[in-house]
């Protein structure tokens, strides 16, 4: 399976009395706490702790978008990618992604993600997310009824955009370009693997199975969480008679390893409650706005995982470490319990491409360092082999070199 | 609703629904935020004296197609449409909140097409100084609060599930009206409408209810210095945002005062 190294850059300085004292992490957080100094010390070891990712043989290295956001200071993903395309050599640079209706026009998409493929030697995965309804259509504005609509234009236009033999017209009913030619071109043929990030939306999964797309489940609330909407995934990919090959899915889990039990008790509570006290404070009044929500959606009364974010804040569950770490929001342990945990999960989701948030909330940079190493070490040896010799990746970058070769010595 | 008839017309291939009740001189009436899900005390009181016609908005309860309508432009030929199909032209038009704005757009647009005019809190104009509050970004509960002066009991009671209704389908039909709104409206800020209130000619009514809590009165005002036709601006006391859930009574007879004021017209 293909273990990947999952980074949401929070600010790590947000005050001890912010849950109290402010609304919202989110969209209308308070500039005033932001301290652009400090951001450009945490944004340097963040991505120092991307490289040495890559460098401890993670498959892959992940990024991501938010806007107005106190937990991903990452509004342009792509910046990190170009340093990581730069100082990275064989990992998988994971974009998940750019939330596509957010560009106009989208071709901005499809002309920097080919240029990440083209100086990363065909190593990205092209993210598409639809985007959460904080980053979306109030921190960007975006209409919620019109959101998802732009989204699969957007789509139809880059991928077409990435593989047309020459210069063509695009008339969209949001895009009208009478000259479409990108260039730099995507290395990778016929273009980067494409994978979808979602929550709760039954459109996206049953979409990206249509579109043999990897979907990503993403939530911060574990793998116990997770189960319904996969296995909704799973059997929807049954109805439609595709195959159960576990890397058509991602799955994000945070992590925390140490040498001992105790030792990850100590050392992981504070980030943790940092991070699901403080960053996940997302006031209710942005997560549903009219028209985000589809009706087919609404009558599967499938939750998405921000609206979940939205009822914890309020509601106040599970942000002591002891519950978070007994409803799986967070595995932690020594690596053979950690790994034990996580080997259950991904094969009781049937996931092949495991995202791991080894850093999260406000967690020291050498913590951050020592529990990449902890796992590079001592739990990715005992989750690797799973699914490889049953199943192909058909979604991995082509010119990503897996941990499995590097260790065998062949040669991208 | 004893008396109401209810029919469908066409509007972009798509059914949306007029209902019809009272006899004498037309009023058009398009509603607020929501809609209009049942008849209601207002409009009972205006079929008291006249014939209302109750055109449903593209997405509003009882109308399809506001998925089609992708710009303002999109809005506004939909609205004319619906309008004319409703047989509402040369006639005198009513409208709340959203169903104001949109009334506005038409009498600006479709020179000829509103007799008087009569505009409740509509929504057009932003002003930093006093922005329109956000009634999407909203808790429902909040929502509710915000909406009308009666408080959320009001509300609710207004937009309850009908006795034998589904419920599922009645909140989908509840969320689909508020993303028809918010499909025109979003991001409430300016739809621009100021570049084409010189195109309202006709005797205008313009009410604010003075517990309006999503558009400042001062908005009234913007209103009134652009409209290029006379302008009778006047306040509700006790009404919120959706005045004529509110305070029937007194919007009702206020309306029927000022478009009888127009029958020689």
């Amino acid at each position: 399976m293909k273990l990947m190294f999952f980074h949401l850059m929070p600010y790590t300085k947000l005050p001890d009395d912010f849950a109290e004292k402010y609304r919202s992490v989110w969209v209308d957080v308070d500039p005033n706490l932001f301290d652009p100094v400090e951001a450009g010390g945490m944004y340097n070891d963040f991505i120092g702790e991307l490289e040495a990712a890559a460098e401890l043989g993670f498959d892959a290295v992940c990024v991501n978008e938010h806007h107005s956001n106190g937990y991903g200071l990452m509004p342009s993903p792509n910046l990190i990618a170009a340093t990581l395309a730069r100082n990275t050599r064989d990992s998988a640079i994971c974009l998940l992604g750019n939330s596509l209706a957010l560009y106009n026009p989208p071709m901005r998409v499809a002309e920097e993600m080919a240029m990440l493929d083209c100086m990363s030697g065909g190593r990205i995965i092209a993210g598409f997310p639809v985007g959460t309804p904080m980053d979306t259509c109030y921190a960007y504005g975006q209409n919620p009824s019109t959101l998802r609509q732009r989204y699969y234009e957007a789509h139809d236009l880059i991928t077409r955009a990435w593989t047309a033999e020459k210069p063509f017209s695009f008339r969209g009913r949001f895009n009208d370009q009478r000259y479409v030619n990108p260039w730099p071109r995507p290395i990778q043929k016929p273009h980067p693997p494409i994978w979808v990030p979602g929550g709760g939306s039954i459109e996206t999964w049953e979409w990206c199975a249509r579109m043999d797309y990897v979907f990503c489940y993403l939530s911060y609330f574990g793998y116990q969480f997770a189960r319904t909407a996969v296995t909704e995934f799973w059997g929807y990919m049954d109805r439609i008679k595709k195959d159960r090959n576990p890397y058509r899915s991602g799955f994000l889990q945070f992590v925390g390893v140490a040498e001992t039990t105790e030792e990850a008790w100590d050392l992981y509570r504070e980030p943790a409650e940092y991070f699901y006290n403080r960053c996940l404070r997302v006031s209710p009044r942005f997560v549903d706005p009219p028209g985000y929500t589809s009706e087919m959606t609404r009558r599967a009364k499938a939750a998405s995982s921000v609206a979940t974010a939205a009822k914890v804040a309020s509601t106040g569950v599970a942000t002591d470490f002891e519950s978070i770490v007994k409803n799986g929001f967070v595995i932690i342990g020594n690596p053979d319990e950690v790994a034990s945990q996580l080997r259950e999960a991904v094969t009781d989701l049937n996931v092949g491409h495991l995202m791991l948030m080894l850093q999260f909330g406000n967690m020291k940079h050498e913590l951050v360092l020592e529990n990449l190493r902890l796992f590079a070490e001592r739990v990715a040896p005992q989750l690797a082999d799973l699914y490889d010799d049953e199943w192909e990746d058909h979604w991995w970058p082509q010119g990503a070199t897996t941990r499995a070769k590097r260790s065998s010595g062949d040669p991208r | 609703m004893s008396g109401v008839i209810e029919r469908f017309v066409e509007v972009n291939r798509r059914r949306c629904r007029i209902w019809e009740k009272g006899e004498g001189e037309t009023i058009g009436f398009l509603p607020g935020l929501g809609g209009t899900p049942r008849w209601t005390p207002f409009l009972d009181r205006l079929a008291g004296r006249r014939r209302v016609i109750v055109a449903s908005p593209p997405g509003f309860p009882g109308s399809e197609g506001h998925d089609l309508l992708d710009e303002r432009l999109d809005w506004v030929v939909a609205m004319l449409d619906l309008l004319e199909a409703a047989g509402l032209e040369g006639k005198d038009l009513v409208g709340v909140s959203v169903g104001a704005s949109l009334a506005v757009e038409a009498a600006a647009v479709g020179r000829g097409l509103v007799r008087r005019l009569v505009l409740v809190s509509p929504f057009g104009f932003f002003d930093e100084r006093e922005p329109t509050e956000d009634v999407f970004g909203q808790r429902p509960r909040d929502q509710a609060k915000l909406l009308m002066d009666g408080g959320a009991e009001l509300f609710e009671q207004a937009f309850a599930c009908p006795p034998g209704a589904d419920e599922t389908e009645w909140d989908i039909e509840r969320v689909r009206a508020m993303e028809a709104a918010a499909r025109w409206l979003w991001p409430l800020g300016d739809t621009r409408i100021g570049k084409r209130l010189h195109r309202v000619a006709q005797p205008t009514l313009l009410v604010w209810g003075t517990e309006d809590r999503i558009i400042p009165a001062s908005h009234a005002k913007r209103f009134e210095h652009a409209i290029a036709g006379p302008v009778t601006l006047r306040s509700i006391a006790g009404a919120g945002h959706l005045a004529d859930l509110d305070q029937p009574t007194a919007l009702a007879d206020l309306v029927l005062e000022f478009l009888d004021a127009g029958r020689g017209d």
